[in-house]
């Protein structure tokens, strides 16, 4: 086994995938020559040719709707959007098209389209360059929506979308594209969509999370463990479809929970977590639920963007909430 | 003695050492950039190397009392012919409170100032070129005389805000002045590989308007095109694409690394055109500079430099509390 930065699962998988099926096709901008912005796509034109990888030109909009043809015609495109900040020049392709094409053609056509973008916060880039937009994604019916939080789990999860025969938003949080290495395996593996992970066992308190949260989450869950408490702590990979089998399992042994999203407290993911939760296990919750997140405002500057941005100290202070309450 | 041009376009000895001051401004400004950034003082430079002439040549021609810009991100030499002056760019730079483009909200290269008519622009490419033509549609229905101008990169000449605007532009024959800067690449993407069309300028058949190429490293070139866009414009004959070819001397910004995609001597090549020079050697040949006067104004740059690095180096940032401002009306009013 090999140490790898999420940069590096991430291309090994795409590199897995360029192998395994003749019909699987990157694109996107700068994914060619240069590799990607964030070096994802590093080597890869050169490996397998500029027709399976390749650049196109600035233009989001034809980018999606590329893939949507290629897909009508048996491809398993994966495009790359530079920034997700940009998916709103292809909102249409993504969430008026891909998504409903299934529905829309009573079963016979369907998208096995990967979108692939990088999201996230916590690298001093200002708005539209770090935003968590997941949510606008969730709330499509007929996409999934994947979001890695390891190495590990990048790459089979990547494995597993691209030969999803459905569209997948597989978002890649910068602050984890190269926070540290992990143990991955060269050989392939996938990871079942729509499948939470617990990441720690425990039984006084649930922490449901995902992307770069989940490390924010198992800090306060070991600064916890030392006053006492037995911390849970679940990542939920795929925010669409919701693992809700595990949530519910986990909130009814521990009879409490937080839900920690780094994305803004309006809509969002934690708050459709909330819900399921109070409809199938509210006799088994000891204190309510609460939310960890984001201000409603805008992504901040940079000076702002450490305190504005959920952390470990936020986590614990409401996880103290529940735990007393 | 190489033959004088400019007084055929109507510009005299001053304006047009003016407009040379503002472009070795623009570059000195990009240049201090860079090194603050390579010494970790500040956070990411997008460059103007090698489109100052296109900037400023365009600016000049562009009524600075009246008209609109709606700048991209390399566009130093636009704005700072249209007022901002290098403090306030450093203050962008190390993403200062003060800085009145956004006060760090947007990285630097995201320009805007009220006050000058600067339009706030944002990181989507393109997305300034519809609310040119918005603008110029108000001003058309409220009787004002103003031109609106508004630039873009060749690679984002692709993208539907840019179609979408110049068609309305045509259809209602509005004073919009298209400027496409282009320097040959998309971050790593030439050219060729971008546009199916030989020419950025070729796009503007499609729309109704005129469409004109016209070399980028000589600012006196664009100049003469701008300002007959300018005066169609005036007189309500519609828009007008101008696409300005230079080369992008720098990486496309200081997080790329330009060797992967482009070889050295194609670089090497450009820089033999690079505007300062050539502008700086055709006011000599014109006898409207000499070494004393180009001293002085070098010096004088200089100083300007220092003093907006200094005083920007030295400005607070933000109170965090200023990230919660703004989203919606509030009690106290904007930047
Ligand atoms: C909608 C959108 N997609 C992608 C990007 C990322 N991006 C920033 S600049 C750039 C290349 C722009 O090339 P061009 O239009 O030729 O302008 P240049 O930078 O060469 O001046 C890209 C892809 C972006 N800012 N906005
Ligand atoms: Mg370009």
């Amino acid at each position: 086994m090999a140490q790898m930065t999420m940069v590096q699962a991430i291309n090994d998988a795409l590199r897995n995938e360029l192998k395994n099926d003749p019909n699987v096709l990157l694109f996107g901008e700068d994914v060619g020559v240069n590799g990607g912005v964030f070096r994802v796509t590093d080597g890869l034109q050169k490996e397998f040719g500029e027709d399976k990888v390749f650049d196109t030109p600035l233009a989001e909009s034809g980018i999606g709707g590329l893939a949507i043809g290629l897909s009508l015609q048996g491809f398993r495109p994966v495009p790359e959007i530079q920034f997700f900040g940009f998916v709103f020049e292809v909102m249409d392709s993504i969430a008026g098209q891909m998504s409903r094409m299934r529905y829309r053609s009573g079963g016979r056509y369907n998208m096995p389209v990967t979108v692939r973008s990088p999201f996230g916060g916590g690298v001093h880039t200002p708005e539209l360059h770090s935003d968590s937009l997941e949510g606008l994604m969730a709330q499509t019916p007929g996409l999934k929506v994947v979001i890695p939080s390891s190495p590990y789990d990048a790459k089979g999860l990547l494995i597993s979308s691209i030969r999803d025969n459905d569209p997948v938003i597989f978002l890649e949080h910068l602050k984890l594209y190269r926070a540290f290495r992990e143990e991955v395996p060269e050989e392939e593996y996938t990871i079942p969509l729509g499948k939470a992970a617990v990441k720690r066992e425990g039984s006084d308190l649930s922490i449901i999370t995902y992307g770069a949260m989940v490390h924010e989450s198992l800090k306060a869950a070991e600064e916890l463990e030392k006053e006492g408490h037995s911390v849970e702590v679940i990542d939920l990979r795929t925010i669409m479809p919701l693992d809700v089998d595990t949530i519910i399992a986990s909130v009814e042994k521990t009879g409490r929970a937080i839900v920690v999203q780094e994305a803004q407290r309006q809509a969002g993911i934690a708050n459709h977590v909330v819900s399921e939760i109070m409809e199938r296990a509210v006799l088994s919750l000891e204190a309510p639920v609460l939310r960890v997140a984001a201000a409603d405002t805008i992504y901040p500057f940079s000076q702002a963007e450490s305190i504005w941005l959920p952390n470990y100290k936020d986590v614990i202070e409401t996880a103290k909430k529940v735990l007393n309450f | 003695m190489v033959e004088n041009r400019h007084r055929g376009l109507g510009l005299s000895d001053e304006t047009v050492l003016a407009m040379y001051e503002k472009m070795l401004l623009s570059r000195r400004i990009d240049e201090r950039m860079w090194l603050l950034n390579r010494s970790g003082k500040i956070p990411f430079v997008i460059s103007c190397q090698g489109q100052e002439a296109a900037q400023v040549g365009a600016a000049f021609a562009l009524d600075r009392d009246k008209d609109y810009v709606l700048p991209y991100y390399r566009d130093v030499g636009v704005v700072v012919s249209f007022g901002m002056t290098a403090k306030e760019l450093m203050l962008s730079g190390f993403a200062k409170a003060e800085d009145p483009n956004s006060g760090g909200r947007q990285m630097p290269g995201h320009f805007g100032q009220k006050s000058n008519r600067i339009v706030t622009g944002s990181s989507p490419v393109t997305t300034q070129v519809p609310h040119a033509v918005g603008i110029a549609l108000a001003g058309k229905m409220e009787g004002k005389d103003l031109v609106t101008f508004v630039t873009f990169g060749e690679g984002s000449s692709n993208q539907g805000d840019f179609h979408e605007g110049a068609n309305f532009a045509g259809v209602h024959k509005l004073p919009v002045i298209f400027m496409c800067e282009n320097n040959k690449y998309a971050i790593s993407v030439p050219i060729e590989k971008q546009l199916a069309c030989e020419k950025v300028s070729d796009r503007a058949i499609g729309y109704g308007m005129p469409g004109i190429t016209v070399d980028g490293n000589d600012p006196l070139d664009v100049y003469g095109a701008v300002k007959e866009a300018a005066d169609r414009g005036r007189r309500g004959e519609g828009p007008t694409l101008i696409e300005a070819v230079s080369y992008r001397l720098t990486a496309h910004s200081s997080d790329d690394d330009d060797r992967i995609y482009r070889a050295p001597d194609e670089v090497a090549e450009a820089k033999t055109k690079d505007p300062i020079i050539t502008f700086g050697a055709y006011l000599k040949e014109t006898g409207v500079l000499n070494d004393d006067l180009e001293e002085q104004i070098n010096k004088r740059v200089m100083q300007i430099v220092n003093e907006a690095t200094d005083y920007a180096e030295n400005a607070p940032y933000a109170e965090p509390e200023q990230a919660l401002k703004y989203v919606y009306a509030e009690e106290q009013g904007g930047l």
